[in-house]
């Protein structure tokens, strides 16, 4: 076997100076709903009215944030139901107008945004900096320009706001969610309820200041916040148009499963155990710090995450090898160090499924190779990313969504078994395929059955693309054109 | 001289290209008045399995077929229907007043059938068409081509209501297999004759086996079999009773599938039904992404 690009040679110790982002970020001590355009004390017993919020770098109490019963969602929902009327008749421009006054805010405070969501989620500075803020403010200003011109989106038909929305989101990507549901809700003339995650409320209730600073009408937006429960009195309320959820393949099929008899729209954002192929004649280098991006991005903590790596046998020691060797070089730790690659997995609850797997793994016989070697700060909740070998497709941890940064990675011989194994998963979210041979890239991405293909990159997001699952990873599409038919009816 | 005793036509149902009588042996009775029109299958859960089974089987090679060939396969039942003008304007003739089959159905049987062919010759011409309008190239902020084609969703099952037993059957299925999805289709209980005929139809117009499937039988005893069936991937139906539809959403929540419930049809109004929008709810969005660099 070649030893190319020194893959084989001991890494030279760098070490990093601490590099700390400074700025400070006010946190209040305690956080009410969002509702009418006012701070909205919960109405449950007192022994259940807040929850804490934890930041899971330090494991210590950010804030204590309302916890949604079923009177503060009927009390958001009500109040979205008659700002409908007004807000659906208002002329599209000056709806419009709203949103990108929205998108500037949102750029205006990005800083902040940005610390407030590394602190509240644990994911790396850099990414919140980088990724989830500037793309959550070009969301609302993509979306604001559609205002107005929905009729040129469905040749042939008359489209009319959905009405009221029910917008359920998960704890990944906490502001870019709400950017992804609310943007479209609110451009195609509807009105919201927006119900953050439960361990990670606090950007969707400054992104809530913010819409009360861009005087949007009262009861267009409103943020209730809480746990499951406070999801399902959503869900299940009966003057709730449109139910749109992001989070895991079983929540969403009890919601479909809830929705059945009504005749709410739905659209479902679910899981996703999504496959990355490699073939012999790729790129090598781009395609390993593809793979790496694709798994250690946010944790690993993304239902798109290029958790099932298919590598061309000829090449399976030499990526194996290089994997070990760009992995060793990740830095794990304080979220708020501009160096750090990988932050703190989300909750205690998450660390403990991810634990479970990385004891799994080895018990069904796969190798588990641990190369990162970063030093952990004391308290929180961290998981050095790692990857199993010697993966079999019956295993668990080649089958089930882990949620974390650990990669299975499994070999293949032709185009075909790559395409067989790669599909062969109930889940369809996304897909990545590495090689330099173009006919071959679009020969497997056609076959490939994932609603989003990566060819030569991974883990690309944009406003004007279409996003979203085959099979039981969902239906719907957030993004682009076809993202807006969701927050639509037809006539 | 003795009158010619009329040849009278078995109805059989329609299952990877052949016409099986139903395994279970079961039929049920068609008269009109006193006379036996036909004993119609009686479909079973074992025959709905057989039937998904040749549809999934045949689903890989109608998605890759051409669009110009499915479009001209559709073209060419539609003209295998052409010639079965009064065959099936019998079939959908009601029979005499205050006996027998109900039909329900607006239309006169001959308008039926014109409806019913124009309709495929519609759909045959969208098979090259719709992903144009359908997808589309994204302007992601980044040197990437980026792109959104609409591929089929896979095996999609279509429940016909009881009447217009031709043109509702004929206007649920093409949206869905002119896309490259395969088809199980359960007919008309009040009258599944059609049905049988446009089968025979199809079989002649070179649809390829297991590519559409029809069933005759009890939607209320196939129903939940439909929903529950992992193996089904979407389902087409119209003027669903709110309860089945309830049980059909339920039951397809356990594997996602997509549920198109159509009510209040105007099945003869063909800016409504011939539309790439019926043809949209039985395609899944596929995003590739490419970086254009050197």
């Amino acid at each position: 076997m070649p030893r190319t690009n020194g893959a084989t040679a001991q890494p030279p110790r760098w070490d990093y100076a601490p590099a700390p982002e400074t700025a400070k970020v006010s946190i209040a001590p305690r956080y009410d709903h969002f509702i009418n355009n006012r701070w909205t004390p919960p109405t449950g017993p007192k022994s259940d009215a807040y929850f804490d919020t934890l930041n899971p770098a330090t494991e210590k109490t950010l804030a204590q944030v309302a916890h949604g019963s079923d009177a503060d969602v009927d009390a958001a929902v009500r109040a979205a139901a008659k700002a409908l009327p007004r807000w659906r008749a208002l002329p599209p421009t000056e709806r419009a107008k709203y949103i990108f006054r929205i998108a500037r805010r949102v750029q205006e405070r990005a800083r902040e945004l940005a610390v407030l969501e590394s602190t509240d989620s644990g994911k790396p500075i850099k990414e919140s900096r980088d990724l989830d803020v500037p793309q959550a403010a070009a969301h609302f200003f993509y979306h604001a320009g559609w205002a107005d011109k929905l009729p040129y989106a469905f040749p042939g038909r008359t489209p009319t706001p959905v009405g009221v929305c029910a917008q359920i989101i998960p704890w990944n990507f906490p502001l870019l969610m709400a950017a992804w549901k609310l943007a479209p809700a609110l451009a195609c003339g509807n009105t919201c309820v927006l119900k953050p995650a439960e361990t990670t409320p606090l950007t969707a209730l400054r992104l809530a200041e913010i819409i009360l600073d861009a005087d949007l009408p009262p009861g267009v937006v409103n943020v209730v916040t809480g746990d499951a429960r406070t999801g399902a009195a959503l869900v299940n309320h009966p003057r709730v148009h449109k139910i749109a959820f992001t989070g895991s393949t079983d929540v969403g099929k009890k919601i479909a499963a809830a929705t059945a008899a009504s005749p709410k729209r739905l659209t479902l954002e679910l899981g996703g155990k999504s496959p990355h192929i490699i073939f012999e004649d790729a790129s090598l280098d781009q395609a390993i710090e593809g793979v790496i991006q694709g798994i250690y991005f946010n944790q690993g903590e993304v239902c798109c995450a290029g958790s099932r790596l298919f590598v061309q046998e000829s090449i399976l020691d030499q990526v194996i090898r290089r994997l070990e060797h760009r992995m060793k070089s990740l830095r794990v730790g304080d979220p708020l160090d501009k160096n750090t690659d990988v932050g703190a997995v989300n909750s205690r609850d998450q660390l403990q499924r991810i634990d479970k797997y990385l004891a799994l793994g080895p018990a069904e016989g796969a190798t588990l190779h641990r190369a990162n070697h970063s030093t952990l700060p004391e308290r929180g909740y961290w998981c050095r990313p790692c990857f199993f070998t010697g993966v079999q497709p019956s295993h668990l941890v080649a089958r089930e969504e882990i949620f974390g940064p650990v990669l299975s990675v499994m070999s293949f011989r032709t185009p075909d078994e790559a395409i067989a194994r790669a599909n062969n998963t109930p889940y369809g979210l996304a897909a990545g395929v590495w090689t330099d041979k173009g006919s071959k890239i679009f020969d497997i991405a056609r076959k490939l059955k994932a609603g989003v293909v990566w060819c030569n990159t991974y883990n690309q997001f944009d406003p004007a693309s279409p996003f979203g699952g085959y099979k039981e990873s969902g239906f719907g599409r957030e993004g682009g054109r076809h993202g807006l038919r969701a927050y639509l009816n037809l006539a | 001289m003795p009158k010619r005793l009329q040849v009278a036509k078995t109805f059989k149902m329609y299952v990877d290209g052949k016409f099986p009588r139903s395994e279970s042996g079961r039929s049920f009775d068609l008269r009109a008045g006193d006379r036996l029109l036909a004993h119609a299958c009686l479909a079973s859960r074992k025959d709905l399995r057989d039937a998904v089974e040749a549809a999934r089987k045949a689903h890989e090679k109608w998605a890759d077929a051409t669009p110009y060939l499915r479009g001209q396969i559709l073209y060419r039942v539609a003209e295998m229907l052409e010639g079965k003008r009064r065959e099936l304007a019998d079939l959908l003739a009601p029979p005499p007043p205050g006996r027998g089959v109900r039909r329900g159905s607006p239309l006169r049987p001959d308008a039926e059938v014109t409806a019913s062919i124009d309709r495929l010759i519609a759909y045959a011409g969208w098979a090259d068409k719709y992903a144009q309008v359908l997808g589309c190239q994204n302007p992601a902020a980044g040197p990437y081509y980026n792109f959104t084609i609409p591929e089929p969703t896979g095996v999609v099952a279509a429940i016909a209501p009881d009447a217009p037993a031709l043109l509702a059957l004929v206007s649920l299925i093409a949206p869905v297999i002119v896309s490259g999805n395969t088809c199980v289709a359960l007919a008309s209980r009040a009258n599944p004759l059609p049905a049988c005929a446009f089968a025979e139809a199809c079989a002649s117009g070179d649809l390829p086996p297991g590519v559409l499937n029809i069933l005759t039988g009890d939607r209320a005893e196939l129903l939940p079999h439909v929903a529950d069936h992992r193996d089904v991937d979407a389902v087409h139906a119209a003027a669903l009773p709110p309860r089945d539809a309830a049980l059909l959403r339920a039951g397809a929540a356990q594997n996602v599938k997509r549920v198109t419930v159509r009510d209040a049809v105007d099945w003869s109004d063909a800016r409504q039904c011939h539309s790439p929008w019926w043809i949209e709810p039985f395609v899944e969005f596929k995003t590739i992404w490419h970086p254009s660099s050197v």
